[in-house]
């Protein structure tokens, strides 16, 4: 082949992800094509997009009950091997196509992280590939640009650790608003262990499906202050209303005044972002993203302003690996990996922390 | 009344720009929200409305300068306020090159807030886009609507927090701004006060970075 047809050939890149930074154990497998080769760093990546593999294990505590990151790191520890040997089945591609092993460097609970790391670094010196190190935030909305195709919306991060709203600026993942207490997700799982409800599939899905039958709406505290919020005050006060007052508010009317309550001050503060930014797309991730009553409300708000609202399925709201294999492979794709001496986890990685380089 | 120009589809409200009894006014109005329950909509919507213009006027007592509340419209959820020729913070800084002046002008700004917090006038929305540069070059804070009386420390450095988050989003490399707006808030032992809880909030900010 001539030299001047090598820069424009046809570039592939495999990536294998490893999630495990709570209580979800993920491995996906990710193939980007660049049919052109990578372009110039003057042009932001959009390569073709096929999901090869994308499996999960999730560790479930008996109900009324949360997770302790010492019984999540033994479940990542001794499932890692077996999801492992079924990505690679699904995809039905062998280790030694992999350009990256990418994982999630933070942020997350340290001891679940320390055991998928340690996996991740053991697999890099076994097939002598380069590792990527990955924040968990910025995984989920690269898997939700891929699905959506929404190129440059406002982000709405909601999840058990984090409620974020972020837009893309100058290389960054801009954290526009966020929570100042406990995030969401955190908020709802520990209200569905007050109200003793199961923890599969997971603890949200169940109060989702409890709020179905709400039909009385509660008034609760309402705390938004600019564009961050505030959930703890509606915590303990509808934790004691289910406590003391069990006979006078049903377990649905009070899942339906709690979601109907600190959604509708989500999307408030991701309207005033957007009315902020002047943006008319929303995108929202994680694993409370799969709520379809956010999603509704999210969509009334942007059908009202004009916008559109992208959304994705519990495959890929929920932590996953998949995630953790695009944004990997894009930082890779800019040359971006990481020494096995700096390959450590950290709990705490903001999302405006990562130098976006393959966003112009 | 005379024709009404659309100058603000803000998230909640939409702002014209107006004539009543021959002023040149601003009317607020606000809109309700499709997505929330009924009820909660009228409680914000009402509740904002008259809150607003609530603080308005006792901002204007304590002698900070905010626009003149001129009617409330109860029924038609709408404020109607002086109208304020200039600026906001946000394009002042934008446009601005001189760094003496824009640290000065950060000091003016840390007064005024000082004055608001000393007042237990909370503003609940501060951004650079809520400041205005006014034609005498006066500070003017707009937009009471998330706004609350309180006392609590807690409330006041929260305040502080989301100013300080909004330059960061909005204006990168901006720090100096924001310490500058901070050294001339923090004057007194009461500011003190607040911007040591300032600091507790910020921390509770990095720790909340938990599990995905």
């Amino acid at each position: 082949m001539a030299s001047t047809e090598t820069t424009n050939a046809s570039k592939t890149i495999i990536a294998l992800g490893l999630e495990g930074s709570a209580n979800k154990l993920g491995i996906g497998i990710v193939k980007h094509i660049y049919p052109n080769g990578i372009p110039s760093t003057d042009t932001g990546l959009h390569p073709e997009f096929i999901e090869l593999a994308n499996v999960r294990d999730t560790y479930n505590p008996p109900a009324g009950e949360g997770f302790l990151p010492r019984d999540v790191a033994a479940h990542h520890r001794a499932l890692i091997n077996p999801l492992l040997k079924q990505a690679f089945a699904e995809a039905k591609i062998t280790p030694k196509h992999i350009d990256c092993i990418c994982y999630t460097k933070g942020p997350g609970m340290g001891a679940p992280l320390q055991s998928v790391a340690l996996a991740a670094r053991t697999l890099s010196q076994l097939w002598n590939v380069p590792l990527v190190g990955v924040n968990h935030c910025v995984g989920h909305i690269e898997m939700g640009r891929a699905i959506t195709g929404a190129d440059d919306p406002v982000v709405l991060y909601v999840s058990g650790g984090n409620t974020q709203v972020i837009a893309y600026s100058q290389q960054t993942y801009r954290i526009f608003g966020e929570t100042l207490d406990i995030a969401i997700g955190n908020c709802l799982d520990r209200f569905a262990r007050v109200l003793k409800l199961p923890n599969e599939p997971n603890p949200g899905y169940n109060i989702e499906q409890c709020a179905k039958r709400g039909t009385k709406f509660i008034e609760l505290p309402y705390t938004v202050k600019g564009m961050d919020v505030s959930f703890s005050g509606i915590l303990s006060f509808i934790e004691k209303l289910a406590k003391t007052e069990s006979d006078k508010y049903s377990a649905e009317d009070l899942c339906y005044s709690l979601q109907e309550t600190m959604f509708a001050m989500l999307v408030e503060i991701t309207e005033r972002a957007m009315a902020h930014i002047g943006s008319s797309e929303v995108l929202v991730v994680g694993g409370v993203g799969c709520n379809e009553r956010l999603q509704e409300m999210m969509g009334q708000m942007a059908k009202e302003r004009g916008g559109t609202i992208f959304a994705t399925d519990m495959r890929y709201c929920i932590d996953n690996g998949i995630m953790i294999a695009q944004a990997g492979a894009l930082a890779f794709a800019r040359g971006f990996t990481t020494p096995i001496e700096e390959s450590w986890i950290t709990q705490r990685f903001r999302t405006d922390q990562v130098h976006v380089k393959w966003r112009i | 009344m005379s024709v009404q120009e659309l100058i603000k589809q803000g998230a909640e409200a939409r702002v014209y720009k107006s004539v009543v009894d021959g002023k040149l006014v601003v009317a607020k109005q606000r809109f309700s929200k499709a997505y929330r329950h009924p009820e909660l909509d009228q409680k914000l919507t009402r509740g904002r409305l008259n809150q607003e213009a609530r603080s308005l006027r006792r901002c204007k007592e304590c002698g900070i300068r905010v626009p003149e509340v001129v009617r409330q419209d109860k029924y038609g959820a709408t404020l109607y306020m002086e109208y304020i020729e200039g600026l906001t913070l946000k394009e002042w800084i934008i446009g601005n090159g001189d760094e003496a002046k824009e640290k000065e002008l950060m000091s003016t700004v840390g007064k005024i807030l000082h004055i608001m917090h000393s007042n237990n006038i909370v503003h609940g929305d501060l951004t650079t886009s809520n400041m205005i540069i006014d034609e005498s070059n006066e500070v003017v804070l707009i937009d009471f609507g998330l706004s609350q009386i309180s006392p609590s420390v807690e409330d006041k450095a929260v305040d502080l927090y989301v100013l300080e988050r909004a330059f960061i989003s909005t204006h990168p490399n901006s720090e100096r701004l924001f310490s500058a707006v901070l050294e001339s808030y923090g004057t007194s032992a009461a500011a003190q006060t607040v911007l040591r809880r300032l600091e507790d909030v910020r921390q509770r900010g990095r720790k909340r970075d938990m599990t995905g």
